[in-house]
């Protein structure tokens, strides 16, 4: 059977708000309340609530014959329960369908991964529990990391923590000849299966779908389908990762995403001999090809697939550091609160919005950036994270007394 | 005596130290009961009434007048097309032109109009303000004969001095509260220094506001030794502001606050507070302002690894600034070259004792002060970390600082100033 497998990423950071110097050992609460309940909630009105209504209605018309898989992070299922109900709502319908799959992430959507085992771990569980709570008991089987980043190492550690699968990019430089459309496995646990992100096609869809300058705009789904006949037959799997966003949100409602989506099952299901499969199913039925070797971390970002947009520059570098000097400290405190800022102090957005790579990739990093320059953006985070080690101090000062 | 005053802002329309320092001096001379005429380009209406002002936005220009054509000549050369401003970085001013192209409005036109409403800012027609502001200076000293002697600050006014003194025949005091090589370093601008050098050169006599700056006018613009005096500023109120702001980290901390730029040495700092971090963790480095180097100087504080203990405040106005004084430690002045520097006195007003670089003019009146080269990190480092830590010194400095503040009265500069007029005038005549 030949499938494609609809993965889409739903993230929200929580953003900090201006936080002065003078704020510095005064005033405890970073998170800019207003800006992240209206985004979500603009967000909410131009993508969530429509895509889950179609995507519902789908899944009802072809009676489970069309799938979608999910991962959801912490941070966007906390801000659900604060700002967007109706939102949370939706999804719970969409899981209850049983067509639908979850995935696990690092519960803030964090660059752990790189840093610390044990923190990595940690997020997991907790992005575990929340769904558990959220979706009505769901455990999900399937891993992915965050911004899909992956080596052979990580690969390893999320075998341990007994998952069967994960997902990740399918990066021209990790594959050479070979091709994202089969099943892999990790190269030093071979029991967890990789999926690999058909990025052209992928991005046919998040990127490229409303440009017009793009040489195959308007991309309909009769051209959609025929670049999926193209697939030479042994390829059994096409992998459509992307940000859920891209609907209504990235792509406007006006470019017609919406409608495309709408059509592209019965296009697919009359014109090709592919079917819709969920991660689990896929690893489940396809059988692996062989091992991949990712030694060097790759993500889904920029034209690198690399790291870059989160780490590197001194910025970034001096932050994730820092933030991470913190690690031990933060395990000896029992407080919700600074429990819970330093899960949103990991989210991986924060490190984003200090990358200096104006040329290339600028314009969609700034796109995304509440800041006007990676300068503001260290400052701030550097600000924010010297209250936070001064509370630190101070709590644990209480407990060794 | 009656003082024919040339300015380019005054209280409380100011964007830098200049009309402050024009404040203080026009309130010292009125102290010793001098009469001053003080032109500015704009009046606000709003300026403290010590003297008769001008608002040379109001003065007609008659151009009937035959020795106005040939002072008109000697300023074309200010019809450059480049928009100078004064205290920018070369990024800020990249920035500032890039907007000023697309934005200008035609020159002449205006300028040969027998009125002109001047901006009094450091604007996109700086230059043209300049020019104009010179043929003004003629109008008023053709239409007012009851001045003595001429006085005009700083190279924005002295193409107005220039021309005033050549339709009255009366001498001219140029008072140098910066130098284009403060400003720029080496790589000056050449038609500010030429307007500089042409306005000292015409002067009867020549003020600086510290050694340092006259030696600078002396070797960098060859005025003759005899011919340049120094005059320190002073303070307005040398009270000492008992702040109720609470500092609300629990480290110690060391402040730079000032623009972020070449002028005034923010890399020294950053390097001299990695050696102290290094040695001290109890210690939080502050830089207030912004610049053209503040970019570069978050680079270096992230690469140093030091930035859970470095943080940047951004610009800071009003209330803000007098916070940032009063919860500092130690303030420290790194300025590669400063003609004078009155910040570091607002420290010692708030208690805080300072590090200033030798290379400043206020080193030359504030004894009670830590002093180092602006390049020597080592030794900054170690001055930070005594006042930090040796309480004798910081002690001392807060009393005795305090003391010396009280000295720096604008009625003593204006004493000397006073005097200055009289040899001038007796030279003259």
């Amino acid at each position: 059977m030949r499938t494609i497998c609809f993965y889409f990423q739903v993230h929200q950071p929580f953003r900090l708000k201006p936080y002065r110097f003078f704020d510095i050992g005064e005033d405890h609460h970073y998170w800019d309340d207003f800006s992240n309940r209206s985004i979500m909630r603009k967000v909410a009105q131009k993508c969530y609530l429509p895509m889950n209504a179609l995507l519902l209605d789908l899944i009802h018309k072809y009676n489970g014959g069309f799938k979608v898989s999910f991962s959801i992070s912490g941070t966007f299922m906390d801000q659900m329960q604060a700002y967007a109900p109706d939102v949370l709502e939706s999804f719970q319908k969409l899981v209850a369908t049983g067509h639908v799959e979850l995935l696990n992430e690092t519960f803030s959507h964090s660059l752990a991964s790189l840093k610390s085992k044990d923190e990595f771990k940690n997020l997991v569980y907790q992005h575990q529990s929340k769904i558990k709570e959220l979706f009505n008991g769901y455990t999900p089987k399937v891993f992915r990391n965050t911004e899909l980043i992956y080596s052979d190492q990580i690969g390893a550690m999320v075998a341990e923590l007994g998952y069967d699968g994960m997902l990740t990019e399918g990066a021209k430089h990790i594959l050479g000849w070979k091709s994202p459309n089969y099943v892999y496995v990790n190269s030093i646990e071979p029991k967890l299966k990789v999926l690999l992100k058909n990025f052209r096609l992928s991005d046919d869809i998040a990127f490229r779908f409303g440009n017009k300058a793009w040489d195959d705009f308007p991309l309909t789904t009769d051209k959609f389908v025929n670049w999926i006949n193209a697939i030479p037959k042994e390829e059994e799997t096409l992998n459509l990762f992307m940000d859920y966003e891209t609907f209504g949100e990235h792509q406007w409602a006006e470019t017609g995403i919406f409608e495309f989506m709408r059509s592209l099952p019965d296009a697919v299901f009359s014109k090709t001999d592919f079917g819709f499969s969920t991660p689990s199913e896929v690893i489940s039925k396809i059988p692996p090809v062989g091992k991949i070797h990712v030694p060097i971390p790759i993500s889904w970002a920029d034209e690198e697939r690399d790291l870059t947009a989160w780490l590197g520059n001194d910025l970034q570098d001096e932050a994730f550091d820092r933030l991470y000097d913190l690690e031990k400290l933060v395990n000896t405190i029992d407080d919700d609160e600074i429990k819970r800022d330093w899960k949103y102090l990991q989210t991986s957005d924060h490190f984003y919005y200090m990358c200096t790579k104006f040329f290339s990739d600028g314009d969609i990093h700034s796109y995304f950036s509440p800041y006007d320059s990676p300068y503001d953006a260290f400052i701030n985070y550097m600000n924010v994270l010297s209250d936070f080690m001064i509370r630190l101090k101070e709590k644990s000062s209480l407990v060794s007394v | 005596m009656r003082v024919l005053m040339f300015g380019w802002e005054f209280p409380p329309h100011i964007s830098g130290g200049l009309g402050t320092a024009c404040y203080g001096l026009v309130k010292g001379l009125t102290h010793h009961n001098q009469d001053i005429i003080f032109v500015v380009p704009k009046l606000w209406g709003d300026e403290e009434p010590m003297a008769d002002f001008v608002n040379a936005s109001d003065v007609s220009i008659d151009y009937r007048e035959k020795k106005f054509k040939s002072i008109w000549k000697n300023l074309t050369y200010l019809e450059v097309s480049s928009f100078l401003v004064p205290y920018l970085g070369p990024e800020e001013y990249k920035k500032f032109t890039d907007y000023a192209i697309h934005d200008r409005t035609d020159v002449d036109e205006s300028i040969f109009s027998t009125k002109y409403e001047f901006s009094g800012k450091y604007g996109k027609n700086l230059m043209e303000e300049v020019s104009r502001y010179a043929l003004t200076g003629a109008q008023i000293a053709r239409d007012r004969s009851d001045f003595e002697i001429i006085h005009a600050h700083d190279w924005l006014s002295f193409p107005a001095g220039i021309a005033a003194k050549e339709i009255s025949g009366k001498p001219l005091v140029a008072h140098v509260h910066a130098t284009e090589f403060d400003r720029s370093g080496e790589t000056v601008n050449q038609v500010v220094y030429d307007i500089e050098r042409a306005g000292m050169h015409a002067a009867d006599h020549v003020v600086a506001v510290s050694q340092l700056t006259r030696n600078t006018i002396i070797k960098k613009y060859g005025v003759p030794a005899n011919k340049v005096s120094v005059l320190h500023n002073a303070v307005l109120d040398a009270s000492i502001i008992q702040s109720n702001f609470q500092k609300k980290v629990p480290e110690k901390i060391v402040t730079f606050l000032g623009r972020i730029t070449f002028q005034k040495g923010p890399e020294y700092f950053v390097e001299a507070a990695k050696k102290v971090i290094d040695r001290d963790p109890n210690v939080r480095f502050v830089m207030a302002g912004s610049g053209d180097l503040l970019n570069r100087m978050i680079d270096r504080v992230a690469e140093l690894r030091i930035a859970t203990k470095f943080n940047f405040t951004g610009f800071l106005k009003g209330k803000d600034v007098d916070h940032m004084y009063a919860i500092s430690d130690v303030y420290v002045m790194p300025s590669v070259s400063e003609p004078f520097g009155i910040s570091p006195l607002e420290a010692v007003r708030h208690n805080t004792p300072v590090i200033i670089s030798k290379q400043s003019g206020v080193a030359e009146v504030l004894t009670n002060a830590i002093k180092i080269d602006f390049w020597d990190i080592d030794a900054m480092a170690d001055a930070i970390f005594a006042l930090l830590h040796y309480n004798g010194i910081s002690r001392m400095f807060k009393e005795l600082g305090s003391e010396e503040l009280k000295k720096l009265k604008w009625e003593h500069v204006a004493a000397k100033l006073v005097t200055v007029y009289e040899k001038t005038l007796s030279q003259k005549s």
